[in-house]
């Protein structure tokens, strides 16, 4: 058992935990502020995998963009949608969640079952890597490597994304303007 | 050294919470959580390979890929619910049910 296994263990509980209290909450801003802790903790697993690039932009981006604009949303819609929740049943297991519960555990089952069956530490590629040296040093110059892949061999993807980036912006824009507003 | 089975056991209980939460809430904020809750298990899966990948960093590029690409789906989304907000005064996916008002 060593440090990191055991901070693997203490980031994997805390992610799990805090997702299951974002789906049992009955209250919406409890569990969106939960749904950033489940973030931070992802966050932490992102490092534990050896990609530190990757965690700050969850930081900065889910953290920082996406938990923000779920809040504006929630506080724009209104005290009516806060009382509708409040109606709504609070408790895990009841009648009315039973085929949501249901669903889940099958898939669950499922998905474990695949997990186990593909023994995914010993596929050939990963062999491969490991014998080639293709692992991602511990020491932090990955970042390195990810910024020169993300100009020459990426870049395609790179470029495109910018394209939709800026498409959903200027559609979320035109959506949520108010109407009546076109007239001018 | 954290094998790639412990991961994905995560990625795999992460992905059924999302989906638990999809099914069963009745807010459409929630949801959404739901669906965020589901693509960052996916991006775990992708970082959690991308370990082995050095020389093209495949599974860390791609991982910051969809994560771009849920920020532009939240934008849109939240955009959209505050729409049907402002027309239906509920956000509750099962009470909206007309195509025009």
């Amino acid at each position: 058992m060593t440090m990191v296994k055991i901070l693997f263990y203490v980031m994997a509980f805390v992610t799990l935990g805090s997702a299951l209290v974002v789906a049992a909450g009955k209250n919406l801003v409890r569990s969106i502020f939960m749904f950033f802790v489940t973030l931070f903790g992802l966050a932490g697993l992102y490092v534990l995998a050896l990609a530190d690039f990757v965690a700050v932009t969850q930081v900065v981006i889910y953290v920082g963009g996406i938990l923000v604009l779920i809040l504006f949303a929630f506080m724009l819609s209104g005290k009516e949608a806060l009382d509708k929740i409040e109606e709504q049943s609070s408790k895990f297991i009841s009648l009315k969640n039973a085929p949501a519960l249901f669903l889940a555990a099958l898939f669950v089952v499922i998905m474990l079952n695949v997990v186990f069956k593909a023994q995914v530490d010993s596929l050939p590629w990963i062999k491969v890597a490991v014998e080639t040296h293709n692992v991602m040093p511990v020491d932090g110059t990955a970042i390195n490597e990810i910024g020169v892949n993300l100009m020459t061999r990426y870049l395609l993807p790179f470029e495109v994304i910018s394209i939709l980036l800026m498409v959903a912006l200027i559609g979320a824009a035109h959506l949520s303007r108010r109407e009546g507003a076109n007239q001018t | 050294m954290i094998t790639q089975q412990e991961f994905m056991i995560v990625s795999v209980l992460l992905f059924c919470i999302g989906l638990f939460i999809i099914v069963s809430k009745k807010n459409a904020i929630q949801i959404l959580i739901g669906i965020e809750l589901m693509l960052n298990a996916a991006i775990l899966n992708l970082v959690a390979f991308g370990k082995f990948d050095r020389a093209n960093n495949g599974g860390q590029v791609f991982a910051l890929f969809a994560i771009v690409l849920a920020a532009a789906t939240t934008a849109v989304a939240l955009a959209i619910i505050l729409n049907v907000y402002r027309r239906y005064k509920t956000i509750n996916p099962d009470k909206i049910n007309q195509l025009k008002d």
